[in-house]
């Protein structure tokens, strides 16, 4: 990489800048090297860590492979067979469940507070910062291991319940719960999503809003005209990002759980599952197949809501 | 639970928006609207009324704020204090004061597990976090540099790609990188861990640093290669001091993210001495069974201090970098 960038210094030394004709093939054959020696670095990950596997777990996920037998080719048995399984599909429904319930609840609460938070200016650098601090946190093993402890039979959670006249018994170990103590956990992150949309309300201008109190516009009306398309390009992100992070839910099912994904399969989520089969069972084929259905899907999604977008993402300004 | 009060918010903001305005109307009117027609005293009386109609706002304002802040807090704050709780004193305490207060517990984390002291675990996460940041500065401004400042055939293909594999859910190379490391004898070393932090693997980092580095100016460059720099020299001495304040951000991340990593290391790191924080709790919680919830905590909190020290130093930074470019927590 030296060399290369010797090589691209190399036609400025010495020579005036003019005689173009002859100096420009060589400037840019310079430029070509000294671009790929910077991007060396990131080409090697990209082919190494990334692509190069992608095309090795989907030849896999057309074989039968664990870590010590040779693959054997299956054709589509794994994907076949994954539609047979229950704990697949099952794995398939909470997360759905937790994505589908979470996400919306998260930016709900995101987009709430950062309104209330951007009526008032005073205070709001120091409760933006406080209300951020469970997003960096939140996914860690430590606060799994909280949440495990305060939803337990007889902890925290069950005690308010029972001060209230509700009998539920713990969540961690009741099935049906489970999955709602970890929509809990995820909402209680809406820190993130919180300070972007902050960043959004601030751009709208204020004038809007004069405008239409002037032409006697009410409080829903300005939110749901003004507020919420000035907002759409925000609220696209968030949505997009969100989403894609729900589907991959993994350390904090993995602690509550106990690395078990129980009871009863409830936090046996999309990842956990592919985790368990690949390598715990080293079915790696399996587990293949199982990454590829969720890279679609997730790719399905994202194309899904960058398809949509342009009925309900409102780019203000030029351009779109 | 926080669930409702999250909503609640959600529909009751516009309100609180609309009261903002209203108040500020009605206010302006009171001082100069009556005051002709219904004599000072009715125009003092509105103006009194108006008052207390934003008092109530404001206590409306700050109640709803110390909820969603109590709410924020109860865990971490439970957390902390359950840590200096007796063991048998943890589960159930809804209240936050300790009755009585112990460090037993923390002496117990301090001890460490099967053996292995707390320290090694503690060094383990750091030796990471800290070569993390390094690989990360260093090979996302490199990659930066050539997608932002030289012009070569190809780059568009490559950066398209390099966005591509943004949302990427890492689950799809996971095995093969396994496999692959488990061939080469790495497996149970910190080589899988790091290699990808020093091969700008994360394109996230990439694409946060190609975005700065547009918006510095091209006179910069195009003089220093006027007096003869190279592209090299240009990115070392001119690109990276510049970029100082990106890669305070991209450092804080990629120090936090590393530390908390759970299923890098849960995959990688087979020997005990080998394990980071996260593994080493996940491996107390695993052993200690039902009981000993007080060293779990006293651990829990020790695993936090670092991230919870950046937060307190760096905040600004933290929350800008995510109002700015939309960093992930």
């Amino acid at each position: 990489m030296t060399h290369a960038a010797q090589a691209s210094k190399a036609p400025e030394v010495g020579k005036p800048a003019r005689r173009p004709h002859t100096k420009r093939p060589s400037r840019r054959a310079a430029e070509t090297r000294a671009g790929y020696a910077f991007l060396t670095p990131w080409l090697l990950g990209f082919l190494g860590l990334t692509a190069g596997p992608m095309l090795a777990s989907l030849y896999l996920a057309f074989t039968d492979y664990s870590l010590f037998r040779p693959p054997e080719w299956v054709g589509l048995d794994n994907f076949t067979r994954l539609f047979d399984d229950p704990r697949y599909l099952n794995s398939v429904e909470i997360t759905l469940q937790y994505a589908l319930i979470g996400t919306p609840l998260k930016l709900a609460a995101a987009l709430g507070v950062a309104m209330l938070l951007h009526s008032r200016r005073r205070g709001q650098g120091a409760y933006r910062s406080f209300f951020y601090a469970p997003s960096l946190i939140g996914a860690s093993v430590s606060i799994a291991i909280v949440w495990r402890a305060m939803f337990i039979d007889d902890g925290v959670v069950d005690r308010l319940g029972q001060g209230v006249g509700l009998e539920a018994g713990g969540w961690v170990g009741d099935p049906s719960m489970t999955v709602y103590m970890l929509i809990l956990l995820t909402v209680w992150q809406f820190g993130a999503p919180m300070v972007i949309f902050l960043a959004g309300l601030k751009q709208i201008p204020n004038e809007l809003y004069e405008a239409a109190e002037v032409d006697g516009a009410g409080p829903l009306r300005k939110f749901f005209r003004i507020t919420l398309p000035m907002l759409s390009p925000v609220l696209f992100f968030n949505l997009v990002l969100e989403t894609v992070h729900s589907f991959q839910i993994f350390g904090s099912a993995f602690i509550v759980s106990n690395g078990t994904g129980g009871p009863a399969d409830s936090t046996m989520f999309y990842t956990l599952y592919l985790y368990f089969r690949g390598f715990r069972d080293f079915q790696m084929g399996y587990a293949s197949a199982m990454a590829w259905v969720l890279v679609l899907f997730v790719g399905a999604i994202t194309l899904f809501f960058f398809k949509t977008s342009k009925y309900w993402v409102h780019y203000s300004g030029e351009g779109r | 639970m926080s669930a409702a009060t999250h909503s609640s918010t959600a529909a009751g903001s516009p309100a609180a928006r609309r009261g903002d305005s209203t108040e500020r109307g009605t206010g302006s009117a009171a001082v100069r609207g009556p005051a002709p027609a219904g004599g000072p005293d009715a125009a003092r009386r509105s103006r009194r009324r108006a008052r207390a109609r934003g008092t109530g706002r404001t206590v409306l304002y700050h109640g709803f704020i110390l909820a969603v802040g109590f709410v924020i807090l109860y865990p971490g704050a439970w957390m902390v204090l359950s840590a200096f709780r007796p063991s048998n004193e943890i589960v159930g305490q809804v209240g936050l004061i300790p009755d009585d207060t112990t460090l037993d517990n923390f002496t117990t984390a301090f001890s460490g597990i099967g053996g292995i002291s707390f320290w090694t675990f503690f060094g383990n996460s750091l030796f990471l976090a800290v070569g993390a940041v390094v690989g990360i500065c260093l090979s996302s401004t490199f990659t930066a540099y050539a997608f932002a400042r030289i012009d070569f055939p190809g780059k568009g293909l490559w950066f398209s790609l390099m966005i591509a594999t943004l949302l990427l859910p890492f689950h799809v190379v996971i095995i093969p990188q396994y496999i692959m490391f488990n061939e080469l004898g790495l497996v149970d070393t910190f080589w899988p861990l790091l290699l990808g932090k020093f091969l700008a693997a994360e394109a996230f980092f990439v694409f946060l640093m190609v975005q700065f580095m547009r918006n510095l100016p091209r006179e910069l460059d195009e003089s220093a290669r006027i007096d003869g720099a190279g592209h090299l020299r240009i990115y070392w001495s001119i690109m990276l001091p510049l970029m100082r304040p990106v890669m305070v951000t991209a450092s804080i991340f990629a120090f936090i993210w590393s530390w908390n990593d759970f299923f890098g290391p849960l995959i990688y790191l087979k020997s005990p001495e080998n394990y980071t924080m996260p593994l080493a709790l996940r491996q107390y919680v695993d052993q200690t069974t039902v009981s000993d919830y007080g060293g779990q905590m006293a651990m829990a909190v020790l695993a936090l201090v670092p991230v919870l020290l950046f937060f307190i130093v760096f905040q600004r930074y933290i929350v800008d970098g995510v109002a700015t470019s939309g960093l992930k927590g």
